[in-house]
């Protein structure tokens, strides 16, 4: 866990900050066990922010470090998650191990992404928005309709029995007795998903201070200013969608091995909108911002279901408004209090920051 | 300072850097630039001059391949510039800063600069994830070059601070900075001078000269007559696109046509600033 937070922030780590990164590597060591007394809904709920983070980190990338917005970021995550069931499910009668299936996926997405950003390079703001955001919808629809001539997703229905994680004999679906401990699937999910949201953390922090990030920062700063100092911004706008677009493929293969259920309905617009709501809010370009963004945005529901229902039954004996209703009601409301007050998200970068104290905004 | 001891050397060993041949130059149905030719040599500190709206900064803009020019060639140390794009041409060797200064302003003084190493340096994806050794070597070295860079142009103090929110005269020496870390054979450099007071001026003349002392050929943009007459070893005059002069400052300042394009037809004296 340490390298990541080291790298971030770069140079010598206090005794302090140790104790603070051993706290909190003993909280999220425990924190499914506590949550399964809970009930396992829980540890699901926490093992899909951890999805959402991974999402909100490789959108980071494309939207915060290199300054273009893209509306259509599920695709990637679909075409992930698609790989893992077509390759890793009775559909085709595949059932390719993860060391096959789980690189594919993230290959497929990169390609993806460079496929998405050769016809925009010339695109800035609005307009490239426009055709992320088709390039999207264009994903999904394929999805739901590559059922026929020939039946590749198995269209609207989507695909079922998707086998779960497994290295060799163990597997990450069901529950099973270890060193004396019952540990259920979703726990075993939740320290996977541990493993490579801290790798996506580290690659993050390792990009963010190299050369090539600076490279993306000077890109999203001024475009023609990058080009005069030789950097190539094709190449390496390219690099930052194929890259954030791997990222969600990793997501997506996982999403498909826990849920063992695929549908085009999963990767709809909201869901892009809702990712990059999380970076947005979170603070872009900022990783630890970002993070807290992801995790807040996909719990918050959670909880908030958790707590309208029963409460309304305890007050006025009946459901009165319907929690889902109440959702959308009180994200709208976090959304503009949150641009009122913290404008550059809740956990800026310093850089971001800079530029809405300077009353500069976006140099894009 | 002295730079008519510098003269002579320069021009005994005539070694061209680059050579321009009939440029031209159109937008719609304005000629920005037509059939403009000239050479600039080793160790030159070469001035374009002209009225406004004359076609320097076309020419600029040409020189560093933003704009593709209609016809003509331009030879720079055997590349052909006008087959280059634009992010190619600081590899060659030519950098330039603009008009109207583009630096990152929202990120620090030395992050600009260390942006301006890119092309000097290798690390991909791999490295800067492994971040092995060469990589933290590479690193190190982008940032002490990057120090050393702020130090020679005189705002090694300004380091950390965000490029936007320097003075006027800092933000044109940082672009100079950033410029010269990408190890040019060439400075183009667009009206350094414009919002400078004289003092300021004073410090960019010097530091001109110094870089032209540490073997860069300079190409300077400038509207100050007294800071290009006194720092330039060759002058390119434009109007309306065309060339209207060239040759050594004193010999320009006395050119009739010239006179005439500055100063309207009638005028007799030279007024433009101090003689050489």
């Amino acid at each position: 866990m340490s390298p990541g937070a080291a790298s971030a922030g770069g140079g010598a780590i206090s005794g302090k900050a140790w104790a603070g990164i051993a706290l909190l590597g003993v909280v999220l060591a425990i924190l499914p066990f506590a949550l399964g007394m809970a009930g396992q809904g829980w540890v699901r709920t926490v093992n899909f922010a951890l999805l959402y983070v991974m999402l909100a980190l490789g959108l980071n990338i494309v939207v915060g470090f290199a300054g273009l917005l893209d509306l259509g970021y599920i695709a990637f995550y679909a075409v992930g998650a698609y790989v893992w069931a077509l390759l890793a499910s009775p559909h085709f009668d595949l059932h390719l191990p993860f060391w096959v299936v789980l690189p594919a996926g993230v290959l497929l997405a990169a390609v993806a992404g460079a496929l998405l950003g050769a016809p925009t390079l010339k695109l800035r703001g609005d307009y490239l928005a426009i055709v992320t955001l088709g390039f999207g919808e264009i994903v999904r629809i394929f999805m739901n309709n590559l059922n026929a001539p020939i039946n590749i997703t198995n269209g609207p229905q989507g695909i079922n029995r998707i086998d779960s994680f497994a290295i060799g004999q163990f597997a990450f679906g069901r529950s099973q007795q270890l060193f004396g401990l019952r540990i259920t699937g979703p726990e075993k999910y939740y320290y996977l998903l541990l493993l490579l949201t801290l790798l996506i953390v580290i690659v993050c922090a390792r990009l963010q201070n190299s050369r090539i990030g600076r490279a993306w920062v000077a890109v999203r700063e001024d475009e023609i200013a990058a080009k005069a100092m030789g950097i190539n911004t094709r190449n390496i706008k390219l690099l930052a969608f194929s890259m954030g677009a791997s990222f969600g493929g990793v997501a997506g293969a996982l999403f498909a091995s826990m849920q063992g259920f695929v549908s085009p309905e999963s990767f709809s617009l909201t869901e892009s909108i809702m990712v990059l709501c999380m970076v947005v809010l979170g603070g872009m370009g900022n990783i630890p911002g970002v993070i807290v963004g992801a995790m807040l945005l996909s719990v918050f529901p959670e909880i908030l279901r958790a707590v309208v229902v029963p409460l309304q039954q305890s007050v006025f004996g009946e459901i009165v408004l319907d929690p889902e209703g109440i959702r959308m009601l009180l994200f709208g409301f976090a959304l503009v209090l949150i641009m009122i007050f913290r404008p550059a998200g809740l956990w800026p970068s310093a850089v971001r920051r800079r530029e809405l104290s300077a009353g500069r905004g976006g140099a894009p | 300072m002295n730079h008519a001891a510098v003269n002579p050397n320069a021009r005994s060993m005539p070694e061209l850097l680059l050579v321009a041949k009939k440029l031209s130059k159109r937008f719609g149905g304005l000629q920005a630039l037509s059939e403009v030719s000239f050479s600039i040599c080793k160790g030159d500190i070469y001035g374009l001059i002209g009225p406004n709206g004359a076609g320097k900064t076309t020419l600029f803009n040409v020189l560093t391949s933003l704009y593709r020019p209609e016809s003509g060639s331009c030879n720079f140390m055997g590349h052909q510039l006008t087959r280059l794009k634009p992010h190619e041409i600081a590899r060659v060797g030519i950098a330039r800063t603009f008009q109207n200064i583009r630096l990152f302003s929202s990120l620090s003084a030395i992050e600009n600069v260390m942006i301006g190493r890119h092309i000097r340096t290798h690390a991909g994806v791999f490295g800067a994830v492994a971040r092995n050794k060469a990589t933290r070597d590479e690193e190190a070295a982008i940032e002490r070059h990057a120090h050393e860079l702020l130090d020679y142009v005189g705002i090694a103090e300004r380091a950390n601070d965000v490029a936007g929110a320097l003075s006027y005269g800092d933000q044109r020496r940082l672009e100079i900075a950033r410029a010269l870390a990408t190890e040019p054979a060439l400075l183009a450099l667009d009206e350094p001078a414009a919002g400078m007071n004289a003092s300021e001026t004073l410090v960019l003349r010097s530091l001109i000269e110094k870089i032209r002392g540490d073997g860069i050929t300079v190409l300077l943009i400038e509207h100050d007559m007294k800071l290009v007459m006194g720092l330039c070893n060759r002058v390119l005059v434009l109007e309306y696109g065309k060339v209207l002069a060239e040759g050594k400052p004193a010999d320009v300042q006395r050119n009739p046509k010239v006179i005439e394009a500055y100063l309207g037809a009638g005028a007799v004296q030279p007024q433009a600033g101090g003689m050489p």
